[in-house]
């Protein structure tokens, strides 16, 4: 069996119309999304609606997707894969291939995203991903194949979702499908089994990738070379600490990086609300200085303001209650 | 379900053959004996001519494995997934064997409706993550072979690291060819972990034949020999592959 002709053998073009074996519903190809190591996804037309078509002539991978995305249909409330329509085979000239449609998930990928939107987007993405994988893993799976390639950014309010579950395992076996530069079997920093770590890994050189695109390869390997990289990057130092704990398998549920990434992310916002009013008064360092501190003073007086304030009340409260005795007093006394 | 243990051979090469047996024919006589036949083509700034390309297709073909062509850089990923590709293929055939035992002779995986192979998926992975597995591994250390063995042993490294996540056992061994004085010499001998295998690529010598034919049939026979030994312990299921392979 050869298989890196795949791609040649099924080469569906746009306007076909592909009517399921079993489920007869019929599919209109509209045009390639894009296509992996398990087969190639299309946009396609059903009953005037947007459906992504998954094929490949390899019919185990397609019924291995398919169990992944109906138990993810099970956990409540989820949206970790897209949702799964329908599962059928397709019966053309040469042969068969099996398929299933799915949602389709509109929008740019991860990293395009990040391009776009400049990297103060990252750390709220990446806060969405690690919620979804809490969730994943709470379930019995690990994600596995985890890149930017399988992010895509819906929106109108801006929010991540996985789209290829090729590499979802269940916890405890062996990862099934990988890409080197997100494995932590690569960088020689752990095993390929499937537990929650392995995902969070994944995340960091995800973070990682967001600030070098063209990613990097292997040299010495090891968390030395990856610390090195982080160094080298003034996005990246702000996550530092929450990335090394992950690339070194620290981290065992996606809650805890996701606590710590909030906590970094709000201390770096208290920060960068000033520095950012800073800059806006005039960049040099001693007008930095000043600001701070007439910032300190204005603060100072507002509080002092407030406290006369209390004062005034006080005393208007004192008087009305000693007064109203001395009228209960005359009051009695006149009796 | 008895699966007994999965025999591999994993030959990696970069060209064709220049002495001995038949390749072809040798790969076709370790499938009647239940082993599978994987080639792995490794490419450098050079493609591989046609006919070593055939020969490449043919081998796995005969053996019913699975083959790919790869540049250097790639070959770890490569050497993983053509591995489990043909594992998972291998107990694909003897699920599919099963079913048809069950359902009737016509009746394959590809007959159930898609709503029912989910169940028939499950065991595959499950058999895919529990079952013994044996790989001999050949390589190919011909002259122009010489520059790619660091990438090689990176490779198999890569794969050792792959199968060992699994929970089912493993063992490897690995042997190159030409050898030293003999068509094929032995590197390595069963061993669930390739680590030892740092110290000992680095020591390899390159040379000038290819005699892929005589490998494959050297590693047969020592696949064979380590069966005769524990004949009277392990269970044989060997019949049970030569026809659903």
């Amino acid at each position: 069996m050869m298989n890196h002709s795949m791609k040649n053998q099924y080469n569906v073009k746009p306007g076909t119309i592909i009517q399921g074996k079993w489920h007869k519903h019929r599919y209109i190809i509209l045009k390639e999304l894009g296509f992996g190591a398990n087969g190639i996804v299309y946009l396609a037309q059903w009953n005037q609606e947007y459906v992504a078509l998954k094929m490949s002539d390899n019919g185990m991978s397609i019924t291995s997707e398919v169990n992944v995305l109906k138990s993810f249909a099970k956990v409540q409330g989820s949206a970790l894969g897209p949702s799964l329509l329908d599962v059928d085979d397709w019966e053309h000239s040469k042969g068969q291939i099996s398929f299933y449609a799915m949602e389709y998930i509109q929008g740019p990928d991860f990293m395009s995203f990040i391009e776009q939107k400049g990297p103060s987007w990252l750390p709220v993405l990446i806060l969405q991903l690690l919620s979804d994988l809490e969730k994943l893993h709470e379930s019995g799976w690990v994600f596995g194949d985890l890149k930017p390639e399988n992010l895509i950014v819906t929106g109108p309010t801006p929010r991540i979702r996985c789209i290829d579950v090729g590499g979802t395992t269940i916890k405890g076996r062996a990862i099934k499908e990988f890409t080197e530069f997100f494995d932590r079997g690569y960088w020689g920093l752990g095993s390929r089994k499937a537990e929650p770590s392995y995902d969070l890994f994944a995340v960091a050189m995800i973070m990682i990738n967001a600030v070098f695109p063209k990613r990097f390869t292997k040299t010495t390997g090891g968390i030395t070379q990856l610390r090195n990289q982080l160094k080298q990057s003034k996005v990246l130092q702000k996550f530092e600490a929450v990335i090394v704990q992950a690339l070194e398998g620290r981290y065992h549920s996606a809650k805890d990086m996701r606590n710590d990434l909030i906590k970094t992310v709000s201390h770096d916002s208290a920060n960068h609300r000033r520095t950012s009013r800073q800059t806006n008064a005039g960049s040099t360092v001693n007008a930095q200085k000043m600001n701070h501190q007439t910032q300190s003073r204005v603060k100072a007086g507002a509080s002092r303001k407030k406290q006369k304030q209390g004062g005034i009340v006080e005393t208007f409260v004192l008087t009305v209650v000693i007064l109203l005795f001395y009228a209960f007093y005359i009051f009695g006394q006149l009796i | 379900m008895k699966t007994g243990t999965l025999k591999q051979i994993l030959l990696i090469t970069d060209g064709c053959s220049n002495q001995g047996e038949d390749p072809v024919a040798m790969a076709a006589l370790a499938k009647e004996q239940g082993i599978t036949v994987n080639v792995i083509g490794v490419m450098d700034q050079d493609v591989i001519d046609d006919q070593g390309l055939k020969e490449i297709e043919d081998i796995s073909m005969a053996g019913g494995g699975v083959s790919q062509v790869v540049y250097a850089h790639k070959l770890s990923q490569t050497v993983q997934m053509v591995t489990r590709k043909a594992m998972t293929q291998t107990l694909q055939g003897v699920v599919n064997k099963e079913l048809q035992q069950i359902l009737g002779r016509s009746h394959t995986l590809e007959d159930l409706p898609p709503e029912k192979r989910g169940e028939v998926m499950e065991v595959v992975d499950e058999l895919g993550e529990t079952v013994e597995l044996e790989v001999l591994i050949l390589v190919d250390t011909s002259a122009s072979m010489k520059q790619k063995l660091p990438t090689v042993k990176e490779a198999l490294l890569d794969l050792s690291l792959s199968l060992n996540a699994r929970s089912g056992e493993n063992r490897f061994s690995v042997f190159v060819f030409p050898g030293k004085k003999n068509e094929v010499d032995k590197l390595l001998d069963w061993t669930p972990r390739l680590g030892s295998l740092t110290d000992v690529f680095s020591k390899l010598s390159t040379g000038g034949i290819t005699p892929t034919g005589p490998a494959i049939n050297e590693a047969l026979q020592y696949f064979k020999k380590k069966r005769s030994l524990r004949s009277l312990l392990s269970r044989d299921d060997e019949s049970f592959y030569e026809e659903s392979v």
